[in-house]
């Protein structure tokens, strides 16, 4: 019995261990990648960029001006140190201001981030429940008309640019059959009417049980939230198909034929359930993926978020913004791909069972 | 008759008398599977006819690209008719002459990408799989953290450092192009590194910059080459995102991106001038999609079904 039990806590300490040093090393990578991209940010302001002060003063700056700003901007020390001076910034949220909303960065950034949030996590409810059921759809149909239809309609969506299909999005659905509001979050009308709390309309105005504004609102997300969402679907059901055709061709799969298992429930519930686990992470990349494509749908739908104050930043190539847009948005996909990593370790049994038990 | 069918049996032999004869007949049995994929015939189609189409734009252009007919009013921003199947923009330009202008633009962005991070992608890799250690480690951190950052968001960081511009969307695609084909270079030098015929060279006293390009290189680019393949509809949108934002090809160039840009004012009235070259851009990426899709069910076994 006790010797059960001391090689029991043995097994427990050990699994410990092994959690605490994968723990570390999983620490250290972030870290180093975070490192990473603040030295990119870093050398596209400092040392790729034409000339950092004269975005900051202006071409019509003299030149007091100018070797004042030279100095103040630390452009006259050595490369490293400016490097730590930067890092060290950056690290206490300080991004510089926007030199076109005089404001600090990350205050703008804190501001555009829940419109973008909001998009972006309509975006991938659409995108999953239609790329899933598409997706098991065609495993389970592979090869047949159904597949191919699938296939293409997936294809589609990673062939048109998704600032086109915005502008004939608004021209069909909003000009012509004015089905749905056109550009921006809101209509003026409603604008002030939802306090601010989570800053996600959706979500504040529901809260509130403001129902006509929750329409309004809704009318303005749903075509940009839908081709979005029509972006990541087209990943999603690709995904789905080739790893339902792996668990399809399971030997559990046969044996639960043979024991005659209804075969929507072997799909649905037996195969869909192992395909699960590699789903859940393929979700959460393809969700750090819309940050890309909600940059060039905001632009066309005019929404406040982040890709729209970093496209308004570059058309005046305001540096600090772009660079701090850039680094925040780098970070949240980084977060979004490590946390894709945990939730595969977290969800498969045998992925866990082994990093517990050396 | 039986001079086709003795080729075609040269090719397809199962004892390759030379490797030249053994490449050829890999390629062969490659064309041979595509051939019996109907979606990537037609993307291959799509694909030929762009490069026609780019080849012979001053021929087969009905009016100038850059310059408007009758003057900037002369005939502004008409509808598609006969003699403009595509209509006229703001500046009174043909939309279609500009539109297989563009495809040159296209063409020249995906080669030079092609051509600019491929060597990048291979320096990187094959020098991370062969010297391993410290220098594997190191390379490849960068190369993750290049793969950190949402691309179109890193080409845009770029785009906007170096100023608008096809020359800088060209080097700030191709910047963040090059991360796969150094892990798939990387992969590929691993499994050929220990090899006795790389050993046998090394013992030769071979250099390992000779090793590298001469040996290595070689065995990797063919794989590389299928990847830049399967990415050139993702290049395509890219730069024409970038076109699209104000940052690639500059006015009055007829860049596809930058064409959908100037008719997104017009869209609700005139909506021919943004929507002709945006299918222009869809067409090509399918077809370069659809290629690339065919390309690797045949060359991944795997994946076949």
């Amino acid at each position: 019995m006790t010797d059960l039990g001391s090689s029991q806590s043995e097994g427990r300490a050990s699994a410990l261990l092994a959690f605490l040093w994968k723990a570390i090393k999983l620490l250290a990578t972030i870290a180093v990648t975070f490192l990473g991209l603040l030295l990119v940010t870093f050398l596209i302001s400092h040392v790729i960029a034409v000339d950092p002060v004269l975005a900051v003063v202006g071409d019509r700056a003299s030149q007091a001006t100018y070797d004042k700003m030279f100095i103040e901007m630390g452009l006259d020390r050595p490369l490293y140190e400016q490097f730590f001076i930067y890092v060290e910034k950056v690290l206490s949220g300080d991004f510089g201001k926007s030199f076109l909303t005089k404001k600090y960065v990350i205050d703008d950034i804190a501001r555009a981030f829940p419109a973008t949030l909001e998009l972006a996590t309509l975006a991938i409810i659409i995108g999953t429940a239609f790329g899933v059921p598409l997706g098991i759809i065609s495993a389970v149909k592979a090869g047949k008309p159904i597949d191919q239809i699938v296939r293409i309609i997936g294809l589609i969506g990673y062939s048109a640019p998704i600032f086109w299909l915005g502008l004939l999005g608004l021209l069909v659905f909003y000009a012509k059959l004015d089905w749905i509001s056109g550009p921006g979050r809101i209509d003026i009308a409603y604008e002030y009417s939802i306090s601010p709390g989570t800053g996600m309309l959706l979500v504040d105005s529901a809260l509130q049980g403001q129902w006509e504004a929750f329409g309004n609102a809704f009318s303005h997300i749903i075509l940009p939230a839908s081709l979005l969402g029509y972006n990541a679907m087209a990943y999603i059901s690709r995904m789905t198909r080739s790893f339902m055709l792996t668990e399809l061709a399971q030997e559990y799969v046969t044996t639960a034929r043979v024991k005659g298992v209804p075969e929507w429930r072997i799909i649905w519930v037996h195969a869909l359930r192992n395909a699960a686990v590699p789903l859940v992470t393929v979700i959460a990349f393809s969700y750090g993926g819309l940050l890309e494509g909600s940059v060039l749908t905001e632009t066309v739908f005019a929404w406040p978020g982040l890709g729209l104050y970093l496209t308004n930043s570059l058309q005046v190539a305001d540096m600090n913004a772009v660079l701090g847009g850039t680094l925040v948005i780098g970070a949240i996909f980084v977060g979004l791909n490590l946390l894709s990593d945990l939730l595969y370790n977290v969800l498969d049994p045998r992925v866990r069972r082994r990093g517990g038990k050396p | 008759m039986t001079d086709v069918q003795t080729r075609r049996e040269w090719l397809l032999s199962d004892t390759p008398a030379s490797r030249g004869q053994a490449r050829w007949g890999q390629s062969y049995r490659t064309w041979l599977g595509l051939k019996s994929n109907s979606l990537a015939m037609v993307g291959l189609w799509i694909v030929v006819v762009l490069i026609l189409l780019a080849i012979f734009a001053p021929v087969l252009a009905p009016f100038d690209p850059l310059e408007g007919i009758g003057g900037l009013r002369g005939a502004r921003l008409e509808p598609p008719s006969w003699a403009h199947p595509f209509g006229t923009d703001d500046l009174s330009r043909d939309i279609l002459s500009r539109v297989l202008y563009g495809s040159r633009l296209t063409l020249l962005v995906v080669l030079l990408v092609a051509v600019i991070a491929t060597p990048i992608g291979l320096a990187v890799g094959t020098a991370a799989g062969y010297f391993g250690g410290w220098v594997d480690v190191v390379l490849m951190r960068i190369t993750d953290i290049f793969m950190a950052f949402p691309r179109l968001i890193l080409a845009l960081a770029f785009a906007s450092a170096l100023g608008p511009g096809i020359e800088n969307a060209i080097i700030a695609i191709a910047i963040t192009a090059w991360p796969p084909y150094a892990r798939l270079a990387r992969a590929e030098t691993l499994t050929i590194r220990d090899t006795d015929y790389i050993n046998a060279i090394r013992l030769q006293g071979a250099s390992p910059l000779r090793i590298l390009l001469g040996h290595v290189t070689p065995l990797c680019l063919s794989s590389a080459v299928v990847r830049v393949t399967l990415d050139m509809a993702g290049i395509i949108l890219i730069a024409a995102g970038l076109g699209f934002l104000g940052l690639g090809a500059q006015p009055p160039q007829p860049e596809w991106g930058a064409m959908i840009a100037g008719g997104r004012r017009f869209i609700i009235d005139q909506w021919w001038v943004a929507t002709m070259p945006g299918l222009a851009i869809f067409i090509v990426a399918l077809g370069f999609n659809l290629l690339g899709d065919g390309l690797r069910d045949v060359l991944d076994p795997k994946g076949r079904k």
